[in-house]
């Protein structure tokens, strides 16, 4: 599924639901996720998952087209834990036939 | 590599319908739905085992895993672990960008 799909999915829902009210609707929530954890704040939502930032450690890295030498200083990368829900909804009985591909 | 942030107010699916309330001018109850129904197409994406992409977010990805031999690691006896399917959260290149932006 894309953001397309998941817009039109939306639609389908709320039939007095404009194409670009659906889309906006989209980007505040995304937006509003992104911009949460851009600040480290966490975002629980039950039932689907957790997100949150991991802080990664500085390290020397190399640019590997020139072997230019870098330094990565500490980072912030987004995170996801998935929630108890989805994860049985992953592996439920209905999603087995899906395993094969 | 697992530090933890300080600990800050946690947003909840409330505050994610209070901010489309907000900007779009929707009723509270509506923009919960929205909110709602939203991960719920989501999770009934990744329920029927398929991939959920988000351009300028992140990609829901899924992965199969299969059986292989773990250990109890309490009694040290070999098990079995069955197939299953997890997640893999990729964020995108732009997400990634404006976690680190200052």
């Amino acid at each position: 599924m894309t953001r397309s799909e998941l817009v039109t999915q939306l639609m389908q829902l709320h039939p007095l639901l404009s194409q670009r009210e659906a889309e906006l609707v989209v980007d505040i929530v995304f937006g509003e996720i992104s911009r949460a954890m851009q600040r480290g704040q966490r975002i629980e939502l039950r039932g689907f998952g957790v997100f949150s930032t991991r802080l990664r450690a500085p390290r020397q890295a190399r640019n590997p087209k020139t072997g230019e030498k870098l330094l990565l200083s500490h980072r912030k990368v987004p995170f996801f834990r998935i929630g108890k829900e989805l994860k049985q909804r992953l592996n439920s009985k209905q999603s087995k036939s899906a395993l094969k591909s | 590599m697992k530090k933890k942030q300080p600990q800050q107010a946690t947003l909840t699916r409330a505050d994610l319908s209070q901010a489309v309330f907000y900007q779009l001018g929707f009723s509270r109850v509506e923009a919960i739905r929205l909110v709602d129904d939203i991960f719920e197409l989501i999770t009934k994406s990744i329920a029927k085992g398929q991939d959920v992409k988000l351009s300028g977010f992140a990609t829901f990805l899924i992965k199969s895993k299969k059986t292989r031999l773990g250990r109890n690691p309490k009694t040290g006896e070999a098990v079995s672990i069955a197939p299953r399917k997890v997640l893999s959260f990729r964020p995108s290149a732009l997400l990634k960008k404006q976690m680190n932006l200052i």
